[in-house]
């Protein structure tokens, strides 16, 4: 009960740490985004061995524990002269890591669906990048996007390990509540309900893009 | 003996494994020609006009396109880039078994989209086309609708508008009814008889013998990726000249003949 209470009074503190979490995980999904597509995009190519080499690197990043990345890219990085603060460092871990899950994921989709669209494309003149984003690219992002939403939450829920490199964002506002105050249970549960709402929003964000891309899935 | 044959097709062969599909095709088409290619299932129809427009590349032989080496550059054995392909590409029109069309884009935008993007037509001449090409086809009504809002009977009538916007030299039709309903496959039909009376050159693949009697110029048998026999409709369906051509239509003739209350409408092609 009075954690609770603990937890209202510190309610700017948990407020500031959701919104740090809410614009981290917002500016990563974009660069994810874009970085999924465009290496999604690359992997399409004829040159062979830039398509290699590039499916070399995701996998990689994928066997990859999202701890570990982030401890490389924030201490890491610093050996070969990259010095970034906390806050860059985890974005750009977030956004790098996602990034080559969405193209692994596009390439799932791109397997999954029919053939004959891009045959289609190619046999009446369609080639290169115009063939890729005319014809290719939009049905396999429309078929993405529940998925994009699960993505999405991904990045969100691994936004908390950013604690660990000490970016201010809502597990570690949790973290120092309950530190400062002895309240564990209360501002975890805080924290855990505040996450369900970025959740739940995502599942809502879906819902309405679903709704409007249907003719065309 | 002018102008060359608007298709022409020498020693074409193309293996999957050890498995010959194509063994040596040969074939030409003049301009206004509508040609049949018949044949029992896995005797290489449908690869042999995938060679045609190179969505397949033939082991052997060679493609001429009005003229035009499809896919070698010049005389010699270089592999032409995508966009030399993608012009020759052009004058090809490809109607899909599967329909084929593009699922994110409406119905005018599945007809717009290559003479836009790849033919470079200013968009209210190519949408006036689309329009007046769906017209055609007995679907302006439907032209905001997207490809999974349609019967399979329109899917297939938007493919051949699709086709038709190319403004093509040539028309390959690759089994367009065989996905189709029966009670669908007439009005594909009707269009493809419009076309062929309308002087369209075509390269039909199907097994709609009745299409093939009275809409043909010319029938292929193949079988076993070989041509077999070649010849006028009447002729090759009434006199076949070998024995595996009438072998098959033995076969058809079997199958029609079961289920006669069906033999006016879906068996015969529908709409005579």
């Amino acid at each position: 009960m009075n954690g609770v209470a603990v937890v209202w009074e510190q309610r700017s503190l948990l407020f500031d740490g959701l919104l740090n979490t809410l614009w981290i995980t917002a500016s990563a999904m974009v660069v994810a985004a874009v970085l999924g597509v465009v290496l999604f995009a690359l992997t399409l190519t004829r040159l062979t061995l830039l398509r290699r080499s590039l499916w070399l690197v995701i996998d990689l990043l994928r066997c990859v524990p999202f701890m570990l990345f982030c401890y490389l890219i924030y201490y890491g990085l610093p050996s070969f002269g990259i010095v970034v603060n906390n806050l860059t460092a985890g974005i750009v871990a977030l956004s790098v890591y996602h990034g080559a899950y969405l193209a692994e994921l596009l390439r799932g989709i791109h397997e999954s669906l029919p053939r004959d669209a891009e045959d289609a494309g190619r046999a009446f003149g369609f080639h290169g990048a115009r063939l890729v984003m005319r014809i290719v690219l939009p049905p396999v992002l429309l078929a993405a996007v529940p998925m994009l939403g699960n993505q999405a939450v991904q990045v969100i829920k691994d936004s908390a390990f950013l604690v660990i490199i000490a970016v201010e964002e809502l597990t570690y506002a949790a973290d120092e509540i309950q530190a400062t105050y002895y309240v564990p249970f209360a501002s975890f549960v805080a924290a855990v309900l505040l996450y369900w709402l970025l959740c739940l929003t995502v599942e809502g964000g879906v819902r309405i893009v679903l709704n409007a891309a249907e003719a065309r899935r | 003996m002018t102008a060359p044959p608007v298709l022409s097709v020498t020693g074409l062969t193309k293996s999957f494994g050890a498995n010959l599909v194509l063994d040596g095709i040969s074939l030409a088409v003049q301009e206004g020609e509508t040609v049949c290619l018949l044949g029992p299932s896995g005797s290489g129809k449908s690869t042999l006009l995938r060679c045609i427009n190179w969505l397949e590349r033939p082991d052997s032989g060679a493609v001429f396109i009005a003229g035009e080496r499809m896919g070698v550059r010049g005389g010699g054995n270089a592999p032409m880039s995508d966009a030399e392909l993608s012009r020759l590409r052009m004058r090809i029109g490809f109607v899909f078994q599967h329909f084929a069309l593009w699922p994110h884009l409406s119905v005018l935008q599945n007809v717009m989209a290559a003479p836009v993007h790849v033919q470079r037509i200013p968009r209210p001449q190519a949408q006036a086309q689309a329009e007046a090409l769906l017209e055609r086809v007995g679907l302006a009504a439907r032209k905001n609708a997207y490809p999974a809002q349609l019967s399979g009977g329109q899917k297939q009538r938007v493919g051949i508008a699709r086709a038709l916007a190319m403004k093509p030299r040539l028309l390959l039709f690759d089994e367009p009814t065989s996905a189709l309903d029966p009670e669908l496959v007439g009005e594909v039909l009707a269009v493809m008889r419009d076309l062929a009376g309308a002087g369209m050159t075509m390269v039909v693949v199907t097994h709609e013998m009745g299409f093939a009697r009275d809409a043909a110029d010319r029938v292929v048998f193949m079988d076993h990726g070989r041509v077999v026999e070649t010849g006028p409709p009447d002729v090759f369906f009434e006199r076949p000249q070998t024995d595996r051509a009438r072998q098959f239509l033995m076969r058809y003739a079997g199958r029609a003949a079961v289920p006669a209350s069906l033999a006016g409408t879906a068996g015969a092609g529908g709409l005579a």
